[in-house]
């Protein structure tokens, strides 16, 4: 082997200054399975990465965190154009059982974990889960029937309070 | 590809500083390494590190942070005590091995 020059010992920046106090909100308003990920992932991806991170689940979304529907998301064609199939076949009966099936098991394949233990490991690694005031009034639910570690529900103004400097997604 | 001396070691680096040849590792480097980063190793520090190892020899590649809490027995919330803010990437850095590719 050549010999290059020996450098000074380089430390990888893992506590740039440029991270620090940055916080991330994400806004899960959606309840099909399909929707449910990119939120998951990201929030999982922004608490590795040491950002203070919130998700605030609102409408469909309120789906992710209710006891009764979290670990049954479903996933659809209707409506759907990227799944490159005729919309015709969406509807027949079965179908979305089949799709969700499949979709659910690609994802396993990756060893990316179901929703209700990917919300567990969001928790494990420092995140915060709020659930949505108006949503759960309109849907005549209560703190009980959402999964435990979301941590209150709250009213928009104080999301948007506590998540004061943040980036925010809206998915 | 630059290399790099650190406690008596020499070994190869990348521009942020992590090892590019896992064989020039060894437990004493690691320690050395974890220095740099602030981490004063403990055993259930060393357990992360020697998985990491174990189990990039079987699968090629950095196992995530599920990975590692899934396989290794030590639960994602101590990982993020043990090795706080960025623990996948500290891990790695510290056991000689790249950063871990997969999202999850």
């Amino acid at each position: 082997m050549t010999t290059t020059p020996t450098a000074p010992a380089v430390v990888p920046n893992f506590d740039d200054s440029a991270s620090e106090g940055r916080k991330l909100a994400i806004i899960c308003s959606k309840g099909s399975l399909d929707m449910a990920y990119p939120g998951l992932i990201l929030a999982n991806a922004a608490l590795g990465e040491g950002v203070e991170t919130h998700l605030f689940f609102t409408f469909w979304g309120f789906d992710m965190i209710n006891k009764k529907t979290m670990g049954d998301l479903k996933f659809t064609m209707l409506g759907n154009p990227a799944t490159h199939m005729p919309q015709g076949l969406g509807g027949l009966p079965g179908m979305t059982a089949l799709a969700t099936s499949k979709l659910k098991k690609s994802i396993a394949d990756l060893d990316v974990p179901e929703v209700p233990e990917f919300l567990e490991q969001i928790v494990a690694s420092g995140g915060h889960l709020w659930a949505c005031r108006m949503s759960a009034d309109m849907n005549h639910l209560t703190e009980e029937d959402l999964y435990d570690e979301v941590e209150a529900i709250i009213s928009a103004s104080d999301f948007i309070e506590k998540t004061a400097g943040a980036q925010l997604l809206f998915i | 590809m630059t290399t790099t001396t650190l406690a008596g070691h020499e070994f190869h680096v990348n521009d942020e500083g992590f090892l590019t040849v896992p064989s020039e590792w060894s437990e004493e480097l690691g320690a050395a390494l974890a220095a740099q980063i602030g981490i004063e190793m403990t055993e259930r520090h060393w357990e992360v590190v020697r998985f990491l190892r174990a189990d990039f020899a079987e699968a090629g590649e950095t196992a995530t942070l599920r990975r590692v809490a899934a396989r290794s027995g030590v639960p994602v919330k101590e990982l993020f005590v043990l090795f706080p803010q960025k623990p996948a990437k500290k891990m790695a850095y510290v056991a000689g091995l790249p950063k871990p590719h997969g999202c999850v």
